[in-house]
């Protein structure tokens, strides 16, 4: 099971540290420094390590290492599973997940560790029961507490732990009833050079926000679940009316949640909304080269695509760039050699073109690798796979609570390769 | 308001402000210096030194300041146990606490106080909360056992908690069942042998009934206890698969591998022609894909996972391609995981896919990448015959590019396809011979080297590029030495006229100025292989080389097996049994996948023909029957009888001779070595390179050679005749008198019932009486080390003898020792510490469960290249073979078959040591003659030799 924790920042420091059993010395994280070193690129360090007596399994998250050390033979995906929700927890406690505010509420980061494992077992996950026993700091709060000599942890049992919905605290209340739900899909595309769609595929989540009294019992059910054959479901839905009926049942944990995921495989026709079309070349001689991309519509569905981006990780030998921008600004970054164009709007009657040169240092020889363009976008009111919610409905309660679906698509990993 | 104000230090010194404040009488005041002492815990400062004052603060009715407390003794109790004990009492009471939020963190915090004293006192507290009326209590109680397991073994034996624990798997409440499950797989991961989670229909079921309701993680405890039952026929298994099913659609990643996990080993059972079955495999490669647009760590498990996954079942992915295509920004360990799924996965239906792919990976900026996906290209070749063709001109045009490591590669990649595709592709040598100049890698310039020797005959100035190879003779690594003194030799060979001079050269600088005994070796033996007999030389050198398989890093069938019932552990992301490295898996518990029902011996993939079915001996690792029966023939080239001398007084020259003609030959053929080294090593050609025709053969070893002949050849089935105790040697004076100051100790080992033994006769022969013994062993080859300690309860009075069973187990460190079995001991008596060394009889690591099945002893048999047999002479040993046999078995040296060829039974044996090793044994009996051969193969050939005195003293005894 999970012995200890080590936070350690991007400059490798270790600024925390946590154990479960017994101590461990930190000398133990020199085996991971030794493979940071050696990866260059924090995102490349290998998850697993194997040192003499120990298995370091790290995960990396907002420029921080959340670094485990276990000694018995224990799943890894459970260990990085339970380290991600680590992060996730303090990102729900305090805005974000960074070393600053980890400094900042050490105390209740600590409490909140202790709180989630037992001996390595995990004990309270779910953010319901968590901010039950420990209350997230607020301002506010801090300043009743030294005035009343009051305290942010709570002593009552937390009622959800045991029952069996954990998920869900008892006496809920609101003035305002209120059930959200957002349907994100992000694309993950690769296009060749000449457009064509090499693989294709689209990440779907639904994102809830559930704020109603009591316990209410959801369904949700859809214009056309047969889209959906690959899913993921938080652990409140009740997977024998999906098997059957294709409904999504459920009591809602309160607040903020990802009700499902799913997965629209590549095997599906899967829908492009731009088309770019693009020439980064090179000359044989001399020391400098072209670029031109220009941007247009693909399948859109009459919606328009909004935050439009590109970036693209030049090769090292380029030096700067000289470029002429039809629509937005450019950018390029000398020491990470990365070129961002933030277009905006995509106007269909005016497509954005962005052409110049490219200047290396004479001499050099012409750069082997072709440079990859990553683009952003995102389409308001549209999930791209098709899939609509048909409609929402609430049992057990008696108000009625105000519904709300929206739907975005974004892009995931799109990629074009040039 | 932030903690970070915790961190600020005044000039005065920090303990003494704090201490101050912690004795402070404002409740306050109080709270925010414990808070400040554990902001500096967290940050690794010690604050051990006010131990007194924050356990002062204990005793308060404010849960945050009693949490905070308990978090501060969690850490420091270790350092301070007596002042550890002044806690106690406020444990105790707080267990009885009206709020069981309050006892449940009082009896979680005891158990991670890790002091013996503490302990004792925790068992009262412990049994009540574990029946605790509140379920909250009881699942915190369930891990606390585990906690004092671990610090206490024996004190959780002895007061029952273990049972305890186990009543608890049939609590009404599915987190306590979960917590209790978990508890015992930690406790169970410490007790190889005990029967901790006995899991029969009933418990299963309860199980079941929990997965369904318990917490995520609850989950992945009950779905890993699940794997490890074994259902009792077919319908269970069923209805276990499809209680387990819905599990796949969860959300958090480990639960979906976990039942993967179940549902992979459980499928083993259905029958294939069940409907059941087809929508099992079906189900499956949803969740796996989705796992793939998980984090990045989280891909990589899965990655490594479903790397076993498709050679175990590779229809449940076939389909699904594209989604392990890599992504410009994935990280580097993610985009060679994804590399060699693609390779695995490629057919000739997505072929076309897959090079376009690793055509563009090849223009990538990471060196690490591009070379695996020219590799790949290669093996796509290899693995796809259709293919071949566009795969060599896509590495052509990637040595068109001229990146240096790009054309490396791309070279090592070609020098395998020639090997599958002989004849075939040799049009492109004048591309390849182009870019002599830019090889700087050793692999590359050994394998551009052994094209040009390969087909000297075809490239007009072989000899100009060898000898342009030749100046820089002894700056090359020794790779690439014995690959050029070799094509110099078949050069010479094919092209005898012009070349005289050149090889008269490299055979020089070989034996004269080089200080590599390989080379110098292997130099003599072309010398004289050529100045004795340049016919047999030709036939030796260019001997017609085995075509290469067709995929090569397939895992092994038995332990692709035992890594398919450990998916999701580590084991499965090192691709090693978890005996192999994991240092907590206290002796070896190998899991295997169960038989299929129906045919109860094979197991057949649905589409048998493309797919590689394990156990059905795929055609890429094992060879055909025949081939295999061929080469169990060569080994009886020279039989035991008067004809021929025995092998042991065979001259040292002959000897070193056959070695190393087998080894240089291996390294010739690079990374496909084995099968060749294997066979050119015992075949007859080498007979005739010391002047035996190969007609000498007796005709009479041919004639078993018929596909049926196998089948008689194994017609021994299961063991023979009944097991006896295994062999144990007499004891042995191990530590005089004279040198340990009275103390006398004579021993032996044995091993009983599947334990190691450590017997002792302990005697005093001094004048007074000793006491306090104990004993360590120093690291040794397998990992021994005792189980308990040394059991000498009453002190032993003057000439007093003592016996003294000491039971091991082979979980200690390992170092190699010489001899092998060589065991260095320390004892400890109220006098002195004494020293000595002794020697265990390797026969005491044999497990009982060494009985390898036929097939796999065939594969392995020959999957074990010949260097590493040993042949030893057992003399005068009356026994029938069968009566050997027994004996042996007695010992866990099992026979899985006989034959008999020529009044000479031959015996096939199997061992296995403690720490997984096989040993694949020979003995050849004749009858009336009391000498006795055993060969024995290992992968590992230096146990050979101690093996062989177990056997020798086994049968003598």
């Amino acid at each position: 099971m999970i012995h200890s924790l080590f936070l350690i920042n991007h400059s490798g420091d270790i600024f925390l540290e946590k154990h479960w059993k017994s101590v461990i010395s930190r000398s133990v994280c020199d085996y991971f420094f030794e493979a940071k070193e050696k990866a260059v690129d924090p995102e490349n360090v290998p998850p697993v390590l194997q040192t003499p007596h120990h298995y370091l399994i790290t995960v990396y998250r907002g420029k921080l290492f959340f670094l485990s050390v276990i000694q018995t033979e224990v799943p890894p995906l459970f260990v990085i599973e339970f380290l991600h929700r680590v992060a996730d927890t303090f990102q729900d406690y305090f805005g974000e997940c960074s070393e600053g505010v980890i400094k900042d509420n050490v105390v209740t980061v600590y409490e909140l560790l202790e709180e989630m494992l037992d001996n390595g077992f995990p004990l309270a996950t779910e953010s319901n029961v968590l901010k039950e026993m420990i209350r997230p700091p607020t301002i506010l709060r801090s300043v009743v507490n030294t005035l009343t000599g009051g305290s942010n942890v709570g002593d009552m049992l937390p009622t959800g732990q045991l029952s069996n919905i954990p998920w869900r605290r008892a006496g809920v209340k609101y003035t305002n009833n209120e059930a959200y739900f957002d349907v994100i899909e992000e694309i993950d595309a690769i296009l060749d050079k000449s457009g064509t769609t090499v693989f294709a595929e689209i990440q779907g989540a639904i994102e809830a926000c559930v704020r109603l009294s009591g316990m209410p019992d959801l369904t949700l059910s859809f214009m056309n679940p047969r889209l959906l054959d690959d899913v993921s479901f938080h652990p409140c839905v009740r997977f024998k009316r999906w098997e059957s009926e294709r409904v999504l049942s459920f009591i809602p944990p309160d607040g903020n949640f990802t009700l499902m995921t799913y997965h629209v495989s590549s095997q599906n026709l899967v829908a492009i909304p731009v088309y770019v079309k693009q020439n980064i070349s090179f000359f044989e001689t001399g020391s400098c080269g072209r670029l031109e991309i220009t941007i247009g519509p693909k399948q859109t569905m009459g919606k328009t695509v909004e935050g439009l981006m590109v970036t693209i990780h030049m090769p090292k030998a380029v030096l700067s760039v000289n470029l002429t921008a039809t629509q937005g600004n450019y950018t390029y970054d000398l020491a990470t050699k990365v070129l961002v164009w933030d277009i905006g709007k995509l106007n269909p009657q005016k497509l954005p073109n962005l052409r110049g040169s490219l200047s290396m240092p004479s001499g050099v020889p012409k750069p082997e690798e072709n440079p990859s363009l990553n683009i952003d976008l995102k389409i308001q009111q549209l999930a791209i796979s098709g899939v609509k919610v048909s409609r929402l409905d609430m049992y057990g309660e008696k108000y009625k609570p105000f519904k709300g679906v929206k739907y975005v698509t974004k892009a995931g990993k799109f990629q074009v390769r040039t | 308001m932030t903690d970070s104000k915790y961190f600020t230090t005044t000039k005065k010194g920090e303990i003494f402000e704090l201490k101050a404040e912690l004795n402070s009488d404002k409740k306050e005041k109080k709270k925010e210096a414990v808070k400040k002492v554990i902001a500096s815990m967290t940050v690794g400062k010690d604050v051990s030194a006010l131990f007194p004052d924050v356990v002062n603060c204990m005793q308060t009715d404010n849960l945050e300041l009693k949490k905070l407390v308990y978090l501060y003794l969690m850490n420091y109790a270790k350092s301070q146990p007596d002042m550890a004990i002044m806690a106690v009492n406020t444990f105790v009471k707080d267990c009885e606490d009206p709020n069981p939020l309050i006892r449940a963190l009082a009896v979680r915090t005891m158990g991670c106080i890790r002091v013996d004293k503490i302990t004792e006192y925790l068992c009262e507290p412990l049994r009540k909360c574990l029946k605790d009326e509140d379920p909250y209590v009881r699942k915190t109680a369930a891990v606390c056992v585990a906690k004092l397991h671990d610090i206490n073994a024996q004190l959780v034996e002895d007061q029952g908690f273990l049972d305890t624990l186990k009543d608890l798997i049939s609590d009404s409440n599915p987190m306590v069942v979960a917590n209790a499950v978990a508890a015992l797989s930690e406790i169970a991961e410490s007790h190889p042998n005990s029967n901790l989670l006995d899991l029969n229909p009933q418990t299963i079921n309860k199980l079941l009934t929990a997965l369904n309701e318990c917490t995520e993680w609850g989950q992945i405890f009950i779905l890993d206890c699940l794997a490890n039952y074994t259902p009792r026929d077919d319908r269970e298994s069923q209805s276990i698969c499809e209680r387990v099913t819905p599990r796949l659609s969860h959300a958090n990643s480990a639960v979906v591998l976990s039942a993967v996990k179940v549902l992979m080993k459980f499928m083993e059972m259905l029958p294939k022609d069940l409907d059941y079955y087809g929508t099992l495999l079906k189900k499956l490669a949803p969740p796996l894909v989705t796992l793939l647009s998980a984090e990045p760590e989280l891909q990589y498990v899965a990655l490594r996972n479903i790397n076993l996954i498709v050679q175990r079942r590779p229809e449940i992915l076939k389909h699904e391609m594209k989604v392990f295509f890599v992504k410009y920004n994935d990280p580097i360990y993610v985009k060679l995981e994804k590399l060699d799924i693609m390779i695995r996965l490629a057919s000739q239906a997505n072929i076309a896919q897959v090079l376009a792919e690793l055509k563009e990976y090849a223009t990538e900026v990471d060196v690490d990448f591009v070379r695996k996906a020219v590799r790949a290209i290669g093996r796509c070749a290899i693995k796809v015959e259709q293919s071949a063709e566009r795969c060599v001109s896509t590495l052509l045009d990637l040595i068109q590019t001229k990146v240096n490591y790009v054309v490396q590669e791309a070279i090592v990649v070609i020098k395998d396809i020639f090997r599958k595709y002989p004849n075939k592709y040799e049009s492109v040598i004048a591309t390849l011979c182009e870019n002599l100049d830019s090889l700087d890698e050793p692999e590359a310039r050994a394998a551009m080297i052994w094209i040009v020797g390969e087909y000297a005959e075809r490239i007009d100035n072989a000899d100009e590029l060898l000898e342009s190879f030749l100046e820089g003779f002894h700056d090359e690594s020794t790779q690439v030495q014995l690959q050029l003194l070799t094509a110099i030799v078949k050069l010479f060979l094919k092209k005898p006229t012009e070349t005289q001079e050149l090889v008269q050269q490299v055979l020089s600088l070989a034996t004269q100025d080089s200080d590599n005994p390989d080379l110098r070796d292997r130099g003599y033996i072309y010398w004289r292989l050529l100045s004795t007999d340049p016919v047999a030389a030709k036939e030796v050198v260019l001997a017609e080389k085995p075509l290469i398989s067709e995929e090569t890093d397939l895992i092994e069938p038995t332990l692709l097996e035992e890594l398919i019932c450990h998916i999701g552990t580590l084991a499965s992301v090192y691709h090693k049994p978890p005996s192999a490295f994991v240092e907590g898996s206290r002796g070896v518990q190998h899991k295997r996948l169960p038989g299929s029902a129906g045919s109860g011996e094979s197991v057949e993939s649905p589409d048998a023909g493309s797919a590689a079915g394990v156990s059905d001996a795929p055609p890429a690792v094992i060879p055909s029957q025949g081939d295999l029966l061929g080469d169990l023939l060569n080994l009886d080239l020279t039989p035991p009888s008067a004809t021929g001398p025995p092998p042991a007084a065979t001259s040292g020259m002959q000897m070193g001779a056959m070695d190393l003609l087998g080894g240089g030959l291996d390294s010739l053929m690079g990374d496909e070595s084995e099968p060749l080294g294997g066979d050119l090593g015992g075949s007859p050609a080498m007979g005739a390179g010391f002047g035996a025709p190969p007609a000498a053969m007796p005709a009479s070893f041919n004639a078993p050679v018929s596909s049926g002949g196998l089948d008689d050849l194994f017609d021994l089935g299961g063991g023979v005749g009944m097991p006896m105790g295994a062999y144990s040697p007499p004891k042995a004076i191990w530590l005089p008198a004279m040198k340990a100051k009275g103390l006398e100790i004579l021993g032996t080992f044995a091993r009983r019932a599947g334990v190691i033994q450590m017997e002792m006769t302990l005697t005093n022969k001094a004048m007074s009486v000793m006491t306090d013994f104990a004993i360590q062993f120093n690291k040794n080859s397998f990992g021994l080390t005792p189980a308990g300690p040394l059991q000498v309860l009453t002190p032993l009075s003057p000439n007093q003898s003592i016996e003294v069973a000491l039971p091991l187990n082979t979980v200690g460190p390992v170092m190699k020792m010489d001899p092998l079995n060589n065991l260095q001991v320390a004892v400890k008596n109220n006098i002195d510490v004494f020293y000595f060394s002794c020697q265990y009889p390797i026969s005491m690591l044999f497990v009982e469960d060494g009985k390898m099945e036929r097939q796999v002893f065939l594969a392995t048999w020959k999957d074990i290249p010949n260097d590493n047999e040993t042949q030893f002479q057992i003399k005068d040993c009356h026994l029938s073979s069968d009566a050997a046999s027994n004996k042996l078995q007695g010992s866990s040296i099992f026979t899985i078959a006989k034959r008999t060829v020529d009044g000479q039974d031959m015996l096939y044996q199997s061992i296995k040591l403690t720490n997984g090793i096989w040993v694949l044994a020979e003995l050849r009996v004749q009858a009336g003659n009391p000498n006795y051969t055993v060969s024995l193969k290992c992968r590992a050939p230096e146990v050979s030799q101690c093996v062989f005195q177990s056997y020798e003293a086994v049968l003598k005894n």
